[in-house]
Parts: structure tokens; C-alpha cells; sequence
């Protein structure tokens, strides 16, 4: 039984929506050790952990930490105590949006942003076009563009669309979602 | 003529890395008398034993030489051995070439060398030793057991249903202890109180428990199974005989406002008191510092002062003329378990090792305490009634911050030592507090998280994860009063960030020390302690209860800082100890004791005068019609300790140390 009647703060309100405690990390750090992005984060998940319990969150959403996780879910299936970081830093993504629809950085923005419209048009990410898309609406026109004879050469990338059998199911699902989206933070996906 | 067997044990690699013990074998062999060498991997193992038996018998040795490591460790090893092979285990001996030699040169040609040279000093020795046979002594079949807190009730509880009686001395006026102080007990916060009060009544009808209390240890003289234990029976100025703990003196005590040692100075009791209302036994005590009586009668007063307990006492009890008084029992073991006190880490130290602490502003800070007390306020029969208040104003702290390793792990303030209970009485304290106070919050300045234990960690977690707990990881560098509150300055190493939080509240968990006197108490018992006033385990490992004095032994806080299961557990180990001894009618010792030759001794005495442990006699000659013709000295076997202090006083050189005579030494040092 617990007797903790401290209902305020990020620590309670994680606990409400998502059902984690980031009090139980114990910092061990084998989430952050384990994370392919923790080199690029200037918060790693453990960072992010122990943020949240000690009430720091004017740090958690000051820095690109939140947007540049992949949600690969290396920490959740490493974590030792049972914690599921990806879910918390989907949740402070989620608080973000929340706040402020233009927090992400412009250019993760325009990812997710082509990805969904992958999504929708194809049910499965069309290479080439999620390329297209995301370089035309991030503005970075020649940026990796060297690795693209590789991975052509390795097969990566296919010359043409191809479209899944479900795809209006998959168009009313996404659809679904962004219109519940714009009635969450009036933002167009 | 001599027949030796040398024995060289590698001891794995501990002596065999640098000594070459083929060749300090080979060399051995060499020696006049010695008719058999070997060298083995272990010697102390089953088949190293059977080797030293097999070569007794089948070279009709008369003598054994174990090149290995120090007698402390397994010369009885080996003695039983050469026993086993009927052989006298008293021609065996063993040449230390691990300690003195192995473990302490890197030369592997200089130690080689030395090793033989050790070896063969023994060898000359052993065939020169003379076959002896063990002194058996009576034992008095009861126990003494020092301190009655949870450690000493338990043992005295374990060795009195085993059988044997049990003499149990507490200095303060009730048994208990320190637990009987606490609040709730972790890692299953049950009541402290429900679980030890029962074991302190069940102490103190138990048939065979006798109960000293507000009584103290004068002096111990003795040895193993034949202790004379004088015990200083203070004053209590009310006769235990009559009084039946009816309160009516206390109740007209006008002296109320003195600060209860058991409440750790948070609540106040009479200068007639009981400790605490469910104490053991229930009778009141005076404390003649505080007494208005023995105040003006100190200062010379020839007026009664005051006196009104003794008119309030139905029965007569209160005795003001009362003196301390001495009683001697005679027991065959010792159990020492005096238990802990908290570091009080104040500017006034009592040792010099102990620098105490200005920055956390206990004793001049409000509301700054420490763990005890806070114990006391959380505790159902504490000066608050188990309310959290702050002790300045009363109000309910909604903020109270931990300190944890409070003196502990501090060689700068002069103990280096974890004191082992405190991560897990925070965690406690931090949930009992939450308990209470639902809508405060707890948190913890710690170094390391320790709680290894059955249940132990899972309650920290509990804690932090279910109870709201915040643990911040860093030492507090200071703690000062700002109007109100208390603020804290620390660091938060895991997010490397500074800290300045307020509290109404901060509890310190002190270090724990042994109790004071303990270097007085272990000198009385001719035991061993640290340089904190622990009392030293005989073997850290492998004889944990004992102490290096024979049959005294240890159990509780007063060896090392331990928690109530620890405690209990060591003090059931100690009690199967002793009743293990007290089943033996006599004790068997090693002969090596002094003995008089009667017909030199010219009886000057001096040897009576230098004997530490009062073991020479004088004993009569006479002749057959029982005419005293002379008195010479004489060594009573079951108390000389076999020093040797007797040996070199003695002008006539009449006096001689079996297994170490004056023959043996000069041969050992001639073969050198």
C-alpha cells in the first residue's frame, strides 16, 4: 500500500497516464549503455529517469534529448527493474506536443511527417519517396547523399512503390489518429 | 637416538611461490635424526595427515617437525594427527615458514634459506621434547552474560532453557536495550516493543536467569571454566525486595523536567524513575545527581530536603541511605554484549580519534537530530505518541531530509567503518514518516544504498517506489537555519547537479560506536578490542563468536555495527558455544605451564610477585610425622597461562616451562 498522497509533479502524472514509476530506476545505466542514440542525446534515458524523480523538468524539455529517440525499445527490453523508458519519453513527447505543437525540431518533424504519409499511401514505407518527401519538407536537399549508390548496389532501395493489400484499412486508421491529433494540438500531421 | 619426521607443506602456492620447499626437504633430510622429509601441496588436507601417519608408523618416528604455516593455525591440526598415530601429540611442532617467511620475502634464494634454517631449529627442539599430557580443570556449569539488551537476553534466554544457569548484568535500570527504544523495526515494520518486551519478562522469571540490574562488572578474575566475577550493585536507593512498582513516588517527584535517556532527551522524566512504563523489572531507581535529597546533602546540608517519595511509598521501599554493594559469582563463560551507542558528533569528543562535525548543526541547529530521536517521535510510546512533530515548535515537519553516513565511512572524522544499520533505518524512517505525514515529503542524502539482507533491499525500494522517498546521491557539505526552515546545501551526483532545498526538519544518521568503557571492560577481561573499542572476534572468520581469551565470548553491536537479526543470530551462535563447554564436567588444557623444582627453590617468591594471572602457591613440606621442614612456590596448573614471566625472575633458575624448557630454546638457537 502506498501512503504517497503527492498527486502534483511530472513523477505522479507519468504514473497516472502511463502506469510508470520512474522512482523505481535505480540508475544503473545499462538503458543508456544499451541506446543507439544515447551518444547524440545530450539527456540519455537514464538521465531522463532521474530527471523525472527528482523534478527536473525544465531540463527534460529544454534539449532535443525526447525528440531524438528512435523508440527502438532497446532500454524497456534491457532494463533490469522492470522501467519502460521508451513508453516515459513517448509520454514527454506526448507532454511536449502537448504544450507546444512546434516543440520538435524541424527536421524530426518533417521525418515522422513523411513517414506517416508513407504510411497512408502505401501501408509500408515507400524508400525513395520517404526520401523525396522528407528532403523536400526538412530542407537538408544533399544531406547523406553518398550513401545512397550503396545502398541502391545492396538492394535498399527499390525503384518503385509497392502497396500492401489491407491499404484502406490502414488510410482509416491513420486517418483516424490525425483526426484525433488535430483535436489534441490543432496540428496537421 | 632421535627419530624425526619434517614435514614442508606448500600451502598451495602461499608458501611454495617463494620458498622452494623440495629443497628445504631435501636439506632436512640431511639433518642428524631426521630419518624421514617430505614436501607436500597440503599438508593440513586429509591425505597431507595421512602421510604424517603413515610415516610415524612406518618409521617409528619419535618426533615431528611440520614445516607449514603458524602453530595459531594448525598446530592441533597436526598434534592430532601425530595423536592419532600414537605418537605423544606433544612431540610434534611446527616450523612457521609462511608467516615469518613465505608471505614476507621476495627473495625466493634468501627465504629458501631461512625456511631451512627454521626448520631445523624446530627439528633441534622436538628432539628434545619430552612427552606431556593435557591438565584437566573443573568448569563451573553457569554462564555470565554482560549487557541485557536484545543480544544478551537472547543468549542468556538460549543458555538458560538449555540448562545452565545464567547470570545477566545490565548497567541501566531495566533490561532492553537500545531496541526497546525503537519505534518500528525493518525490513517488516513490526513494533520494536511487542516482539522484545515479552523476551525481557520471559528473562526475568526464567528459573534460571539471575538478573543484575543497574549493576556493573567491578572485576573478572579466573580463566575458562572457573571465572570469579565481582558485580557492583549501584544504589538504587529503593528496595527491590518491596517496592511493586506502583508509581506513586514518581508521581510526587517534583522534579519532572529532567531529560529522559530514553526518550534521547525529547521527553522528560522524575529524578525517581522508571526508564520506560513497560521496563524490566519495574522499579524505580533515583538519580542521585538530580534527587533534591542527595543534592543538599552533597552540598552538606543537614536538613531533610524534600523526601516525598519516601512518604508517598506504601511500603517502605525507598531507602535513601542505600550503598552500592559488591557480589561475586563464579561462572565458567562470559558472553560480553554491552551493544552500540550513536556517534554524538558534536564539537566535544571523548577520544582523540573523533574530530565530530560543525557543518550539520547538531546541538545548535533546532530541529537537527538524529536517528534516535527520531525513533522516539515516531515511536507509539514516545514523547509525542508516535506523532511526527518537529521538537522546536511542535508543528508537523512537511519537509524532513536524511542525512545518511553521518560520521560513518569519514576516516577525516575518525571512523572509517560503514556503520551497516543506517541505510536500512532511513528507509524505515522515510516510510514511517510517510506513514504519518501523507502529504510530506522525505528525502535522503546517501552515499551507496547497502541493504543486503533477506527483504532488505526490496524494503529501500519499497521506499523510494511505492512511499515517495527521493534519494539524492551526494554527501550535504552544510545545513544552516533560515527564519523558519533549515536549508541544505548538497549535490546530486547522478544528474551532477547542485542542491538547495529547505527542510523543517533533518535527521542524521550517526555512526555507531561501541559503548563507552568498553576499553576498561575488555582490559577487566583480558580480551582484545579495535581501535574504536570493538571487542576483536578470535577468527574473523571461522571463530566469530569467540574472543582471544578462552572462554569469554562476544555477541551483538559490541564486536562490529550490526541490526537486531544479525545480533540474535550471533548471540544463539555464542549460546550454542557456551553450552557446548558447560557440557563438559572438566576442560582439558595445554600442559605448557610452569613447574618448581622443589628442591632448588629457595622460596623468595619473586615468581608469586611477577605472575600476572596469580597462578603460584605456596605450598608446605613436611616430613612424615607432618613437621613443616620448608614452604617452597607452587604453579597452580588451571590458572598459569604459561607466559614464562615466572621463569626469568626466578633467581635459582628452579623454575622450568614444559614444552619450552630452558634445553629445548638453548638447542633451537644453537642450530640457527
Amino acid at each position: 500500500m502506498s501512503h504517497n498522497e503527492n498527486t502534483q509533479g511530472l513523477l505522479s502524472e507519468l504514473r497516472q497516464q502511463t502506469g510508470q514509476n520512474a522512482a523505481r530506476c535505480y540508475q544503473c545505466g545499462k538503458c543508456s549503455a544499451g541506446c543507439p542514440m544515447a551518444q547524440e542525446m545530450s539527456l540519455r534515458p537514464h538521465d531522463i529517469m532521474r530527471a523525472i524523480a527528482s523534478g527536473h523538468e525544465q531540463r527534460l524539455f529544454e534539449g532535443d534529448s525526447i525528440w531524438l529517440c528512435l523508440t527502438c525499445e532497446t532500454c524497456t527490453a534491457r532494463c533490469p527493474n522492470e522501467c519502460d523508458p521508451a513508453r516515459v519519453i513517448d509520454f514527454l513527447r506526448e507532454k511536449a506536443l502537448a504544450k507546444n505543437p512546434k516543440k520538435a525540431p524541424r527536421p524530426i518533424r518533417a521525418f515522422h511527417k513523411a513517414f506517416i504519409r508513407q504510411i497512408r499511401t502505401h501501408g509500408r514505407v515507400y524508400e525513395m519517396g520517404l526520401i523525396a518527401d522528407y528532403k523536400l519538407s526538412g530542407g537538408a536537399l544533399f544531406q547523406d547523399v553518398s550513401a545512397a549508390p550503396g545502398m541502391m548496389a545492396r538492394g535498399k532501395l527499390a525503384l518503385m512503390p509497392s502497396t500492401i493489400d489491407g491499404i484502406a484499412d490502414v488510410r482509416r486508421i491513420v486517418d483516424a489518429c490525425l483526426a484525433k491529433s488535430h483535436g489534441d494540438h490543432g496540428e496537421e500531421a | 637416538m632421535s627419530r624425526i619426521g619434517v614435514f614442508v607443506c606448500h600451502c598451495g602456492e602461499n608458501i611454495a611461490r617463494t620458498v622452494d620447499t623440495a629443497a628445504v626437504a631435501q636439506e632436512c633430510g640431511k639433518l642428524p635424526g631426521v630419518i624421514h622429509s617430505v614436501d607436500y601441496k597440503y599438508m593440513c588436507s586429509d591425505p597431507g595427515q595421512l602421510m604424517v601417519k603413515q610415516a610415524i608408523a612406518e618409521h617409528k618416528l619419535t618426533g615431528v617437525v611440520v614445516a607449514a604455516c603458524s602453530p595459531h593455525m594448525h598446530e592441533k591440526t597436526f598434534r592430532r594427527a601425530t595423536a592419532g598415530a600414537g605418537l605423544n601429540p606433544f612431540l610434534c611442532e611446527m616450523a612457521n615458514v609462511r608467516e615469518h617467511c613465505s608471505w614476507i620475502h621476495e627473495s625466493r634464494t634468501a627465504a629458501t634459506e631461512k625456511a631451512i634454517d627454521a626448520t631445523r631449529m624446530i627439528v633441534e627442539k622436538v628432539k628434545r621434547n619430552a612427552p606431556l599430557s593435557p591438565i584437566h580443570i573443573p568448569v563451573t556449569r553457569r554462564a555470565l552474560v554482560i549487557g541485557g539488551g536484545i543480544a544478551g537476553i537472547q543468549a542468556a534466554l538460549d543458555i538458560a532453557d538449555g540448562g545452565r544457569e545464567v547470570v545477566l548484568v545490565e548497567k541501566e535500570p531495566s533490561i532492553g536495550g537500545h531496541m526497546s527504544q525503537l519505534s518500528e523495526t525493518f525490513p517488516t515494520l513490526d513494533c520494536s516493543q511487542c516482539i522484545l518486551t515479552p523476551r525481557m519478562v520471559e528473562a526475568f522469571q526464567h528459573p534460571r536467569i539471575k538478573l543484575y540490574t543497574y549493576s556493573e562488572v567491578e572485576s573478572v578474575d579466573g580463566y575458562i571454566g572457573n571465572f570469579k566475577v565481582t558485580i557492583r550493585k549501584k544504589a538504587r536507593s529503593v528496595d527491590e525486595a518491596n517496592c511493586n512498582g506502583c508509581g506513586a513516588c514518581q508521581a510526587v517527584c517534583p522534579n519532572k523536567k529532567i531529560p529522559s535517556e530514553f526518550d534521547a532527551g525529547l521527553g522528560k522524566r522524575s529524578a525517581i524513575y522508571v526508564p520506560f512504563p513497560q521496563a524490566v523489572p519495574n522499579i524505580p531507581v533515583i538519580d542521585r545527581e538530580r534527587c533534591s535529597y542527595f543534592r543538599a546533602k552533597a552540598k552538606g546540608s543537614t536538613k531533610v530536603v524534600c523526601g516525598k517519595c519516601a512518604e508517598a511509598c506504601g511500603k517502605g521501599a525507598v531507602h535513601f541511605d542505600q550503598q552500592d554493594t559488591l557480589v561475586t559469582e563464579d561462572v565458567g563463560a562470559i558472553v560480553v554484549a554491552t551493544g552500540y551507542r550513536l556517534y554524538d558528533i558534536g564539537k566535544d569528543q571523548d577520544s582523540e580519534l573523533l574530530k565530530g562535525y560543525g557543518e550539520y548543526g547538531y546541538g545548535t541547529v533546532p530541529d537537527v537530530i538524529d536517528g534516535m530521536q527520531f525513533e522516539r517521535l515516531a515511536s507509539a510510546s514516545g514523547p509525542t505518541a508516535g506523532k511526527i512533530l518537529r521538537p522546536s515548535d511542535g508543528k508537523e515537519p512537511t519537509s524532513v531530509v536524511f542525512l545518511q553516513c553521518i560520521g560513518s565511512r569519514d576516516p577525516s572524522k575518525g571512523i572509517e567503518y560503514c556503520s551497516k544499520i543506517c541505510c536500512m533505518y532511513v528507509a524505515k524512517h522515510t516510510m514511517l514518516y510517510k506513514h504519518k505525514v501523507h502529504h510530506g515529503q522525505a528525502t535522503v542524502f546517501y552515499m551507496d544504498i547497502r541493504a543486503a539482507g533477506k527483504g532488505y533491499d526490496e524494503f529501500t525500494r519499497r521506499a523510494i517506489e511505492e512511499d515517495g522517498a527521493r534519494y539524492v546521491r551526494g554527501r550535504v557539505s552544510r545545513l544552516y537555519r533560515d527564519g523558519e526552515v533549515i536549508k541544505i546545501l548538497g549535490f546530486d551526483t547522478l544528474s551532477g547537479e547542485p542542491i538547495e532545498m529547505d527542510a523543517d526538519m533533518v535527521v542524521l544518521a550517526t555512526a555507531m560506536r561501541p559503548q563507552a568503557g568498553m576499553a576498561e571492560l575488555a582490559q577487566k577481561l583480558s580480551v582484545s578490542y579495535d581501535k574504536h573499542g570493538f571487542i576483536n572476534e578470535a577468527h574473523p572468520k571461522l571463530r566469530p563468536v569467540e574472543t582471544n581469551t578462552a572462554g569469554v565470548f562476544v555477541a551483538g553491536a559490541c564486536q562490529s555495527p550490526r541490526d537486531i537479526p544479525d545480533s540474535v543470530a550471533m548471540a544463539s551462535a555464542t549460546a550454542s558455544k557456551i553450552l557446548g563447554l558447560l557440557s563438559n564436567e572438566q576442560l582439558e588444557r595445554e600442559p605448557t605451564v610452569a613447574r618448581v623444582d622443589e628442591s632448588t627453590c629457595s622460596a623468595c617468591f619473586h615468581c608469586e610477585r611477577v605472575c600476572a594471572y596469580g597462578a603460584v602457591e605456596h605450598k608446605d613440606i613436611r616430613d612424615r610425622s607432618g613437621n613443616l621442614v620448608r614452604v617452597v612456590a607452587s604453579v597452580n596448573k588451571g590458572v598459569c597461562q604459561g607466559c614464562g614471566t615466572c621463569l626469568a625472575t626466578c633467581p635459582s633458575k628452579s623454575l622450568e616451562l614444559d614444552g619450552f624448557t630452558d634445553a629445548q630454546i638453548h638447542a633451537a638457537i644453537m642450530a640457527f
